[in-house]
């Protein structure tokens, strides 16, 4: 009965952010295992939609931007090209929406027993990892198919593209997750977001034809955006050595001397911000939802 | 209970106000700051008022008053889902409970998935799941049952699993917001048994009931709210005649 002297008196509901998802971590892995089981519940197809939605993206963009407009002569290996930069903002697009909506759908929960909140966006982003890896399965394999050599550089390529892109969307995921609480609007605002998002980085077109019409200047200001460096990385690591003769245009330069540690720190940034934000907003959460 | 027991909740001075007219989109928010935030943006009250109070190990307290007194908003307290406006809720080792039937259960998952995501929101590892996850199921007497969806049970059978899962995380201190009332009177008995063999063992009880006869059994310590106030603090069976009293007169 003494024992429990030992132990301090403390303020319950004060958690330490992310650190505490670190801690439950094994609460984590079941909450992402129970998305995944429920996402298909129902359909037909199941787990197949996971490869079905991307596959048109990507045959409709193809004859759209490859066959009518004429990339597809301009750019060597079109169809990885476009692909590797689809399956990436794919899983940002999914992280971002979900985190964004993860703490209004799991109110119920919320308002009745304490946890680390950061659970729920945190969780969303893994799901969407989940389902990224089937879609880069595809993908390796076009690669294969079209003569890709995987150089280290080009893998540590790839895997700093996609850590760049899921700090974004376990920090802008916060942020939105948590005024969302307070404004429904946000869930619509990062719909809207994450429409442009495609746009404003090099999916579909090539990071020269910005830089032709814009200028250093803001060619610098387009480069700070960690999804199009992300998107920049992944081109480097699945497309580069498929592409044949253009190698020279295959990544900007400074990809990895400058722009990797700018996207880096941007997204650290947003992280940060979007840590501090969830935690002045947490303290609410129960009774605004 | 002894005096020399450790303190196990404390409460100083705490209150807690909620809005009762919520803004919900910008565009509203923007019309009131443009409007020189004149006047507030909604109407307040006192779902708490300077509320302190002491609990200490071993204590089985029972939270009394009538609807929309407070009881609930004080159990979220102490277990940290809400934070107070002023003052401090602090306690000592681990709070868990539950505050409404199958609050962390999925409809659509089976009973198994549903015990193990429980368990693991209560705080138990995976270790401690494995281990009592045979007593968790044997206790609810759930049987076959354990692999179906939960959507299929009966609103008894989903209480004697959320139970289960609740009692087996062993916490220092265990809240329990009505939900006695769903079960079978063979089961209320068992559960009955199971919290007393607990406070034995040294964990402290905090109930809210409506069921008078059933906290005069169970709770040594009542405690009365009214509009957020604690009206009366004692032994239940003073606490249970004074509201008797209160609501005859
Ligand atoms: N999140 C919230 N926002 C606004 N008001 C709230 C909120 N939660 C509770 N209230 C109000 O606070 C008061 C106290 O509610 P509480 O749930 O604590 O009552 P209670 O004593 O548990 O009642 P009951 O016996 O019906 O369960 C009620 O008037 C309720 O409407
Ligand atoms: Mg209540």
């Amino acid at each position: 009965m003494t024992s429990l002297l030992d132990t301090p008196l403390v303020r319950p509901g004060i958690g330490q952010g992310l650190k505490d998802v670190f801690r439950r971590r094994y609460l984590l892995k079941l909450l992402v295992r129970k998305e995944i089981k429920l996402r298909y519940r129902g359909s037909v197809l199941g787990v197949i939609w996971s490869y079905v939605k991307p596959a048109i993206q990507f045959v409709v963009f193809y004859i759209a931007m490859g066959v009518f407009l004429g990339l597809n002569k301009n750019v060597g290996n079109y169809a990885v090209y476009l692909f590797s930069g689809i399956v990436l903002i794919n899983f940002f697009t999914e992280a971002l929406n979900n985190a964004a909506k993860s703490i209004v759908y799991n109110s119920g929960l919320i308002k009745k027993i304490f946890l680390p909140r950061e659970l729920f966006p945190v969780a969303s982003v893994f799901v969407s990892a989940a389902h990224f890896f089937p879609q880069l399965v595809v993908l390796l394999i076009g690669c294969l198919l079209t003569g890709w050599q995987p150089t280290p550089l080009g893998i540590l390529a790839g895997f700093a593209g996609f850590l760049v892109l899921a700090m974004l969307s376990v920090g802008l995921g916060l942020f939105f997750s948590s005024v969302n609480v307070y404004f429904r609007d946000s869930e619509n605002f990062v719909e809207m977001m994450l429409m442009v998002a495609t746009w404003v980085s090099p999916v579909m077109y090539q990071w020269g034809m910005v830089h032709e019409r814009l200028g250093d200047f803001w060619f610098g200001v387009y480069q700070s955006n960690p999804v199009t460096v992300g998107v920049e990385l992944f081109h480097y690591a699945f497309w580069s050595s498929t592409a044949g003769g253009d190698a020279a245009l295959a990544a900007p330069p400074q990809l990895f001397e400058l722009w990797l540690p700018v996207a880096l720190v941007v997204s650290a940034a947003v992280l940060a911000l979007g840590q501090f934000t969830f935690r002045k907003l947490e303290v609410k959460f129960a009774q605004e939802l | 209970m002894s005096e020399l027991s450790p303190v196990t909740v404390e409460i100083k001075g705490i209150s807690k106000q909620f809005v009762l007219r919520h803004t919900r989109s910008i565009k509203e928010a923007l019309i009131w700051f443009l409007k020189g935030r004149k006047g507030d943006l909604s109407a307040r009250f006192h779902a708490l008022r300077d509320v302190s109070l002491d609990i200490r190990q071993g204590e089985t307290v029972a939270l009394l008053g009538f609807n929309g007194s407070g009881k609930s908003t004080l159990l979220k307290h102490i277990s940290g889902v809400m934070t107070p406006d002023e003052g401090t809720v602090r306690t000592r080792g681990r709070v868990a409970g539950l505050i409404e039937v199958g609050a962390g259960f999925h409809p659509d998952l089976s009973g198994r998935d549903n015990v193990y995501l429980n368990a693991a929101i209560l705080g138990m590892s995976e270790a401690q799941i494995k281990e009592r996850f045979d007593s968790i199921v044997e206790f609810a007497e759930i049987g076959e049952f354990i692999d179906t969806e939960v959507r299929f049970y009966s609103s008894g059978m989903y209480l004697r699993l959320a139970f289960s899962v609740a009692v087996h995380s062993d916490p220092e201190v265990f809240l329990v917001d009505e939900i006695l009332a769903v079960g079978d009177e063979p089961f209320q008995k068992k559960c009955l048994e199971k919290i007393q063999e607990l406070v034995d063992a040294g964990q402290t009880l905090v109930v809210v009931s409506h069921d008078l006869d059933l906290v005069q059994r169970v709770c040594s310590r009542g405690i009365l709210l009214e509009h957020g106030r604690v009206l009366k603090d004692g032994p239940s069976h003073d606490v249970v005649e004074f509201l008797r009293s209160r609501t005859k007169g």
